[in-house]
């Protein structure tokens, strides 16, 4: 009795699909583990052997190159770790800018893109089949080159209203130096946008309550901007600006915008903003029609509908595919490297690889912050799309 | 960049022969047939294809002779086009057996890169072009400029460390290669450009309007060019450094592409044991005995690769200067053959 239950239980071990599953799956991570190991080894022996340096020594060596737009202290004495977080910052600056306005010109060509309006929605599937259809190293190298050959050389710049200089060396905008009484109007400005919240949740409510609606933009426009504007007023204007002066060669002082910096921004702009359009319009389209035809026939104007009753809705369906375009957008961005802009690419795997001569260092480092930027866009994106998708019933 | 960097890796990871160099090189290259060599695809005077797609310059002439002395084939070379940037990494790879793309020899590359830099083949010195209408005529005056440079390059060091030492300002614009940095020159993006002095010659030319640019006096750096190998392999760095060594013995005896027939019948032991008619010193290097006279025969001896590539019978028109032979008070100077 006992020996045929044994005998079931080995059985039943072997057998035990649960059981095998494990196994397989430990008897796989080992094998992994194994060949990560003996690569990394393998990697570091030969390249000791072949006499290449490696390690991350030379994160605090002196970089000893200049770069052309620093958003923190930068110098030719630098360290190599400063330049990474100098290149950081300028591929963070032109994503961040990018995503915002890809998404506000594609949310509008998308929208446009199904209008009742004949040429509305023709130029926004012309611009949709136009932009997405060639390469986008192209269309930058295009920008560039349109960038520099449009604006003038700096003895003929363009004076941009408000004491700003634009010429083919950037654009050149007045710098504000802020007095310390500045911080009343900061302080203004904080309290108009607790306000203008305020306003709006309680607009809410009672529109909940007793089908009234408010004007709830103009009035929380009218707050941020009229509370600070006042307070410039009476703190009288705490501000002053440094303006651009055009030097022997070069435009000085004010705020500088490389060329670099417009094109690259503008290309993956345009470029993204194509693909935005069609996630949108898909979204919309995704929507039933008997849910706008349900709004109109309960009297609610287009603007309305689309705004309160399609959109939420769509919204489920456009941000998945949004959340790939906004990855898209980053990474793209690394195409800088073609036109002069010092993103991280171009500092980090073009000059500090180059002068380090530590090509694997710094590629891990380089797709390691990559990697992280895309997936704490995806978590921002995720935690957006579950509040969204609760809407589902 | 990218596929460079999985070759080194793989080569990293896999063990492969190619990232440690261990005296096979030559064995390797001729099996394969053919020398690969690591060349720049834009620069005239030193590398540049044309318009058939027949390779000219100073370093393309470098591995020709080195193809010659090892398959007394001139042609059995091939050329691969590289980046500044992409360069070392091509070499570390072992995509390239030789890289002679007008490198700067400095003792960081010489030593943290897994490299050895084997001879000078050009003295050079960097150097500016600006805008004639600027009416600059000296470097000094560049402060607060706007200046164009390549990237990957002891040029953007060198560009950097000048403005420092003299107190100026700079604004320097940085590309991936040198033909989109002259671009955004020519567009008046930048000032000035700045490169190797004969890289500036060169790329002056290639300007829409070439009179309407000038190449300023001053010299910044100490610019010496040359081919370079794989750390440990001996054999192949000897022969890639004598190859040169030959050309220069070659002129400095007078051997020449039209007379070295003639000169295998001297009497001068020099020109003898040079031409491989007396001693084994081929043999020592792993290369037949009439190595040099292969050399001469298809390439010819340096200053004939000088002038025809960079100097009075090029469009550069580059004066030998301190690449003229020691004897003739320039640096080029061959230890002796024996």
């Amino acid at each position: 009795m006992s020996a045929v239950d044994t005998g079931r239980s080995r059985t039943a071990l072997i057998y035990n699909p649960r059981i095998r599953g494990f196994v397989y799956q430990a008897l796989l991570c080992a094998a992994i583990a194994f060949l990560a190991w003996g690569a990394i080894s393998n990697a570091i022996d030969n390249l000791a052997r072949a006499k290449i340096a490696s390690g991350f020594g030379f994160w605090h060596n002196t970089a000893g190159f200049d770069i052309s737009q620093t958003l923190i202290e930068y110098s030719t004495t630098s360290t190599y770790g400063r330049a990474f977080w100098v290149g950081l910052l300028n591929t963070l600056l032109v994503a961040g800018l990018g995503i915002v306005l890809a998404t506000v010109l594609g949310f509008i060509i998308g929208i446009a893109r199904l209008s009742t309006n004949w040429l509305v929605a023709r130029l926004a599937g012309v611009y949709v089949e136009l932009i997405r259809n060639l390469p986008l190293l192209l269309q930058l190298l295009f920008w560039y080159n349109a960038v520099l050959k449009v604006l003038p050389e700096v003895r003929d710049s363009f004076l941009v209203p408000g004491g700003g200089l634009l010429n083919n060396r950037g654009l050149f905008l007045p710098q504000p130096v802020f007095h310390e009484r500045f911080l009343a109007v900061a302080a203004a400005l904080a309290v108009a946008i607790v306000l203008a919240v305020a306003y709006r949740v309680f607009a809410k409510r009672r529109q909940m309550r007793t089908g009234q609606p408010a004007p709830v933009l103009i009035v929380a426009a009218a707050m941020v901007i009229g509370l600070p504007l006042a307070a410039l007023i009476v703190t009288g204007f705490p501000v002053d600006f440094t303006y651009p002066e055009r030097g022997r060669f070069n435009v000085r002082g004010g705020i500088e915008v490389l060329p670099e910096f417009m094109a690259l921004l503008f290309g993956l702009v345009i470029y993204t903003a194509a693909f935005i359009a069609e996630v949108v319009r898909a979204g919309i389209q995704a929507v039933a029609k008997g849910q706008a035809e349900a709004a109109y026939s309960l009297g609610l104007r287009p603007g309305p509908t689309l705004r309160l009753v399609v959109m939420p809705q769509a919204m489920r369906v456009i941000v998945p595919p949004l959340t790939s375009q906004y990855l898209n957008l980053t990474k793209n961005s690394s195409l800088a490297v073609a036109i002069g802009y010092p993103d991280l690419v171009q500092i980090f795997t073009g000059t500090v690889l180059n002068q380090t001569g530590q090509a694997i260092e710094v590629v891990v480092i380089t797709m390691a912050v990559y990697l992280t930027i895309s997936l704490v866009t995806s978590l921002l994106m995720n935690l957006y799309n579950r509040r969204v998708s609760l809407a589902e019933r | 960049m990218k596929r460079v960097f999985v070759r080194l890796a793989l080569a990293a990871v896999l063990g492969a022969t190619a990232s440690v160099a261990s005296a096979q090189t030559l064995n390797t290259i001729k099996q394969r047939g053919s020398l690969n060599c690591g060349a720049n695809g834009t620069l005239a005077g030193f590398g540049l294809p044309d318009s058939q797609g027949r390779w000219t310059g100073l370093d393309v002439d470098f591995c020709k002779a080195l193809a010659a002395a090892i398959f007394n084939d001139p042609n059995k070379v091939k050329f691969v086009p590289l980046t500044a940037k992409d360069r070392f990494t091509a070499l570390q790879s072992g995509e390239v057996d030789v890289l002679a793309r007008n490198t700067t020899w400095t003792s960081s590359r010489d030593t943290s890169l897994g490299l050895n830099f084997t001879a000078v083949n050009y003295y050079d010195g960097q150097g500016f072009m600006v805008r004639k209408s600027l009416k600059v005529n000296s470097a000094l005056e560049l402060n607060d400029a706007a200046i164009c440079v390549q990237q990957g390059t002891t040029t953007e060091l060198n560009l950097a460390d000048y403005f420092r030492a003299n107190k100026m300002k700079l604004k320097t614009v940085t590309f991936a290669t040198a033909d989109e940095a002259l671009k955004a020159y020519d567009a008046s993006r930048c000032d000035a450009y700045t490169t190797d002095a004969s890289g500036l010659a060169g790329e002056r030319l290639r300007l829409a309007n070439t009179n309407d640019h000038i190449i300023l006096p001053e010299i910044i750096s100490k610019e010496p060019l040359g081919p370079v190998v794989r750390h440990g392999d001996d054999q192949w760095f000897d022969i890639v450094k004598w190859t040169h060594y030959a050309m220069v013995t070659a002129e400095e005896f007078g051997v020449t592409r039209s007379n070295v027939d003639d000169q295998a019948k001297s009497d001068n032991p020099e020109i003898k044991r040079l031409l491989g008619t007396e001693g084994k010193h081929g043999e020592a290097l792993g290369l037949p005995n009439d190595w040099a006279a292969r050399i001469v025969k298809h390439v010819g001896n340096y200053g004939e690769a000088f002038e025809r590539n960079v100097g009075q019978g090029s469009a550069l028109k580059i004066g030998r200067g301190i690449n003229a032979l020691w004897n003739k008070g320039g640096l080029q100077y061959a230890p002796p053959i024996r």
